[in-house]
């Protein structure tokens, strides 16, 4: 438990700049609340489109939460573990699509693995598979921008951990494989929750990389944020409806993960 | 002291100067939102129409027709409206926020797009009911979307598409760079050499028509009308048949 921080009377300047910003954070929310068709909701969410973006969705932000755990959580041991030439480096690779517009990153993704791409055109050749406009081109896009987040929260919990355990459990005769699913796994729980957590939320909410590398089309990639976007202009109630549907799974994910958050500031 | 005041006095007079139209010297303004295909076409009108009026900056605002309209009806401060079908048109004039009639001033026909080279051999609107194909088309709430879907209904090809675009540049942007191997589009946007994509022709009478119109609150009127007047100008008809439109 930290100790309470010890309170300050607050200048009048920064109450007034404080509130300027809590009305940055709320004012959306409120004008998207009070736009909203409440009676409407579920006729608007059961609609096709809304319901196939939802579905697809789901789908895709769960395969790329799988695809991040399967291939970021080696990443991160090696980050945290390993010692090897250029690992700087590429902790520092991993943090790109963090900071990158996504829009940027789709682009890349068309350059690499788009049909005229290094590898999507002798891909395209060999075998026939068009990467760009297919559900997996989705996963892929949301993959590249949200395996960060997993990569650093558990590399993080990697380096904090007490090798003391690990150790002793290797004295006791467990195999690497044995260790590392009974004692290191379940040490770094809450952080590879939270890693997962912040990952499914940040491939559900993809939206610049998947409209320039996966393009949009219903029931293959148009997803939620693109539903969003192309109902913007024809549909404004469907619109804010599935608008509201990220909001709540947003919110869901914050109060899941406040804990953590709040506690270890 | 000084410095301070100096400071004061050198801040208000920015305020006054961004906050106030009328300053000495500084042009007025003219916001004019059209249709992403009339893009090129309009910035060259927009450089001619400068010529004439030099006081008068006109700033254009390009996006897919719907777009546009979503950007009128939530109140975004447009004078000028010129959209890429009568149809997208009418759902401005039934909210009564246009002022005056919309005046058709050209006209567009479709057209089939394909990569420069044709590496699909793509030959007619029937390669568009082919699911080996990577094809795509402007959303049905474009208008070149609508015309799109308009021109393989009388052909009697259902499409089996593999992106739904919100503008024309954007589907054009995929047929250049190959992702696409074709989508149908306007005549205007696939002229000689300007951009790496081929035409095949569409045999159609079909086309669109593009309405222009003051918006009821455009914050500056007369200029508005001034610039709609040059559209419909003889000079101005002059520009869009260069840039391959055709006479209303």
């Amino acid at each position: 438990m930290s100790r309470p921080a010890p309170r300050h009377r607050p200048l009048p300047i920064l109450v007034v700049l404080g509130a300027a910003a809590a009305l940055v954070f709320v004012l959306p929310f409120l004008g998207l609340l009070v736009r909203a068709p409440w009676s409407a909701l579920p006729a608007l969410l059961t609609d096709d489109v809304a319901a196939d973006a939802l579905w697809l969705s789901l789908v895709t932000s769960l395969a790329a939460t799988i695809a991040a755990a399967v291939l970021g959580l080696p990443l991160a041991w090696l980050l945290a573990r390993a010692d090897f030439p250029g690992r700087g480096l590429l902790r520092g690779l991993v943090l790109v699509p963090l900071v990158l517009p996504p829009v940027v990153g789709g682009t890349a993704l068309l350059f690499a693995l788009g049909r005229r791409g290094v590898v999507g055109g002798p891909l395209e050749d060999a075998t026939g598979i068009v990467l760009p406009f297919s559900t997996v081109g989705v996963v892929i896009a949301a993959t590249f921008v949200s395996m960060p987040f997993l990569v650093i929260t558990v590399e993080a919990a990697l380096r904090n951990l007490d090798g003391r355990h690990e150790g002793a459990a290797e004295t006791l005769g467990g195999s690497p494989w044995t260790v590392l699913r009974r004692v290191t796994l379940p040490m770094i729980r809450p952080s590879l929750v939270a890693g997962l957590a912040l990952t499914w939320a940040r491939a559900l909410g993809e939206f610049g990389a998947t409209i320039t590398f996966a393009g949009n089309l219903q029931g293959r990639t148009q997803t939620l944020p693109l539903a969003v976007f192309v109902a913007l202009e024809q549909d404004r109630d469907a619109a804010i409806a599935m608008s509201l549907v990220m909001i709540a799974v947003a919110l869901a994910v914050i109060v899941a993960l406040r804990r953590r958050w709040w506690q270890e500031l | 002291m000084g410095s301070r005041r100096l400071a004061t006095a050198v801040s208000l007079l920015v305020l006054a100067a961004v906050g106030c139209g009328t300053v000495e010297g500084r042009p007025r303004t003219v916001l004019v939102s059209a249709a992403a295909s009339l893009s090129e076409a309009f910035d060259a009108i927009e450089l001619q129409f400068e010529v004439a009026h030099p006081d008068v900056d006109v700033q254009l605002n390009v996006a897919g027709s719907s777009a546009l309209v979503a950007q009128v009806v939530e109140g975004a401060p447009v004078d000028v409206l010129a959209l890429a079908s009568e149809d997208t048109m009418a759902r401005v004039i039934e909210e009564g926020l246009v002022a005056g009639p919309a005046i058709v001033f050209a006209r567009n026909a479709p057209i089939i797009a394909v990569p420069a080279g044709n590496p699909a051999g793509i030959d007619g609107l029937d390669a568009f009911g082919d699911p080996d194909l990577v094809l795509g088309l402007c959303a049905e709430a474009v208008p070149c979307g609508q015309l799109a879907r308009e021109v393989l209904a009388a052909a009697g090809v259902g499409p089996d598409l593999d992106t739904v675009e919100v503008d024309v540049r954007s589907l054009l942007t995929r047929i250049e760079s190959g992702e696409l191997d074709a989508g149908i589009v306007y005549a205007t946007d696939v002229r000689d050499g300007r951009r790496a994509v081929e035409s095949i022709p569409i045999d159609t009478t079909a086309t669109t028509s593009y309405p222009v119109v003051r918006v009821a609150s455009a914050p500056n009127p007369s200029d508005a009308d001034a610039f709609i007047d040059f559209v419909l100008s003889r000079q101005g008809r002059e520009i869009l048949a260069s840039f391959g439109f055709l006479s209303p």
